[in-house]
């Protein structure tokens, strides 16, 4: 750790010995790196549309599943599977699902299209700037909703039962005992996947690596990627050292906040 | 004596929203199955039906040769050794170090103990990311790079694991340390054949999620290692994808080779995969 902090003020490309640079590989990150504003643009887009859609699905999905139903435990393991799944060998199947001319998502478009009337068409996903986002938030819920799921599932089972009889006794319908009982009762887990999902979506790197290479255009170049560029593919060690300290100061100060912030919303049952 | 028959007989309309339930959740499952279905049909077409409009799930051939032919242009009996290799040395290693680590912050009492157990969990915040350069550069250093030296020793240390079991470790009763101790055992017999045994559910759902997380770990072997022999399963798989670019019926068959054992050993063994992960996910809580 104590490495990396001094090799954030050098410049080093492995090959001859390091040069001390002091702060400027801050300060060029911070002033000129365009690229690296765009990087910072790029996971901010996908931490804010990965975790609230993440924990809304799990949240959704484990509801559904708390309930006395056949086949629960089919449902589970099929939500479940993408979470085992190889990101590398996922993220293949959506570059190949996402293709414009033969990908399933574009055929199944146009069948919509044919069936309604209506003028749409699919886009180009992982070639427009605008789309490629998208296509790898899609590809990161399907793979890890079955995660928020199970935790999820473990808070749910964990509230009293005597709560919702409780409730029903008071006159209270399926949605208000979702929206006054469930909610503040797994506010804990709640706060719990929000810390550690904000963390994963920061470190987003195998999803862009394989299915779109950070393009076009740098659309989908994150934090991560972007140490992996500078420091395995253009051999600048001090370079990608600060960024990675970057990161490291994002996580600890959304960190910070989240803890500050949760006593406004986080329930927690007294005694505890 | 009404009330309580409309309780425990829901009745009808309960019954149909159970099968308004049951749709919505076969339609959620066939969306989560179907990049697994087209990755199936895609594996097993010719290499021109890849390019049909409107695509097809059926292939009117099935190309068996799609696996053969993935198998010889890449290793993947050399990158399923590796991985298998990297993944059994990790969990079993990160397992002895988090255990004996773990007994020590729980059971024993040193001077500095909990100084260093928080050293320990500070460094569970900083990510991956930040110590990957150096270790990178000391592995380059010894002389490490692209061997399994440098693909296990790295990961087989774990401040998250060492956390999960000291909290495990300080549920079990300090008195049958004691009992042990006064008969004359050594802490390193009390670790071996009193804790560990008793915390055999802990050590079952970490050892699910270590391999895992091994199993399917990426950034750290794509830069450790260089040669192909040296790559594991993820890292082989992404090489691949590189050389033989829309070739899609080669790769959608390479990914299927990657997939299908550890699917099929899901399938048989899900209830524990699943309460290993939310256990280890949940910090053991």
């Amino acid at each position: 750790m104590v490495g990396s902090l001094g090799l954030s003020f050098v410049r080093w490309n492995l090959l001859t010995p390091p040069t001390f640079v002091g702060l400027s590989n801050y300060t060029q990150l911070i002033a000129r790196d365009r690229i690296f504003h765009k990087v910072l643009w790029n996971t901010l887009y996908f931490t804010i549309t990965i975790v609230p859609l993440q924990l809304a699905l799990g949240l959704i999905l484990a509801v559904a599943l708390n309930q006395a139903i056949r086949g629960l435990t089919f449902y589970r393991a099929i939500y479940f599977m993408p979470v085992v799944t190889n990101i590398v060998a996922a993220a293949m199947i959506f570059q190949w699902m996402f293709n414009r001319d033969f990908g399933i998502i574009s055929a199944m478009i146009w069948r919509l299209a044919e069936v309604t009337g209506l003028p749409i068409q699919p886009p180009d996903w992982l070639n427009s700037t605008f789309w490629a986002k998208p296509a790898v938030v899609l590809l990161t819920l399907w793979k890890n909703m079955g995660f928020t799921m199970v935790i999820y599932l473990a808070g749910l089972q964990a509230i009293p039962h005597e709560l919702y009889d409780a409730a029903k006794v008071d006159g209270a319908g399926a949605l208000h005992r979702f929206r006054y009982v469930t909610i503040p009762m797994v506010s804990p887990t709640t706060f719990f996947l929000l810390v550690i999902q904000m963390i994963g979506a920061f470190q987003l790197f195998s999803e862009p690596y394989v299915m779109t290479n950070g393009g076009p255009a740098q659309a989908t170049l994150t934090i991560v990627y972007y140490i992996y560029q500078n420091a395995f593919e253009f051999g600048r060690m001090g370079k990608a050292s600060a960024i990675a300290w970057v990161l490291f100061a994002f996580i600890f100060i959304f960190t910070f906040i989240q803890i500050r912030l949760q006593r406004r919303w986080v329930h927690y049952e007294a005694g505890e | 004596m009404m009330q309580s028959a409309k309780l425990e007989k829901p009745g009808f309309p309960v019954e149909l929203s159970n099968l308004a339930l049951h749709l919505a959740l076969l339609l959620g499952s066939v969306f989560v199955l179907l990049p697994f279905l087209w990755m199936l049909s895609t594996s097993l077409k010719e290499p021109a039906a890849d390019c049909i409009i409107p695509p097809r799930w059926i292939p009117s051939n099935f190309a068996w040769s799609n696996y053969t032919e993935a198998t010889t242009v890449m290793p993947f009996g050399r990158f399923y050794l590796n991985s298998l290799v990297v993944a059994i040395c990790v969990t079993l290693l990160q397992i002895l170090t988090a255990s004996l680590a773990a007994f020590a912050f729980a059971r024993l009492r040193f001077q500095g103990r909990d100084a260093i157990f928080l050293l320990y969990l500070a460094t569970l915040m900083i990510p991956f990311q930040v110590t990957m350069i150096p270790n990178f550069a000391l592995v380059r250093f010894l002389g490490w790079f692209d061997s399994y030296k440098a693909l296990i020793l790295p990961p087989a240390f774990s401040a998250f694991s060492t956390f999960l079991l000291r909290q495990y470790f300080r549920g079990i009763p300090l008195e049958l340390d004691e009992a042990a101790r006064i008969d004359g055992a050594s802490s390193f017999r009390i670790w071996w054949q009193i804790i560990m045994p008793l915390s055999r559910p802990a050590l079952a759902a970490l050892s699910i999620f270590t391999f895992l997380a091994s199993w399917n770990d990426f950034l750290w072997p794509l830069v450790i290692t260089n040669s192909l022999e040296m790559r594991t399963l993820p890292v082989g798989l992404s090489a691949f994808q590189g050389q033989f670019n829309v070739q899609w019926h080669l790769l959608m068959a390479g990914a299927v080779i990657a997939l299908i054992p550890v699917l099929v050993v899901y399938v048989a063994a899900q209830k524990q995969f699943i309460q290993g992960i939310t256990l280890a996910g949940m910090g053991g809580r």
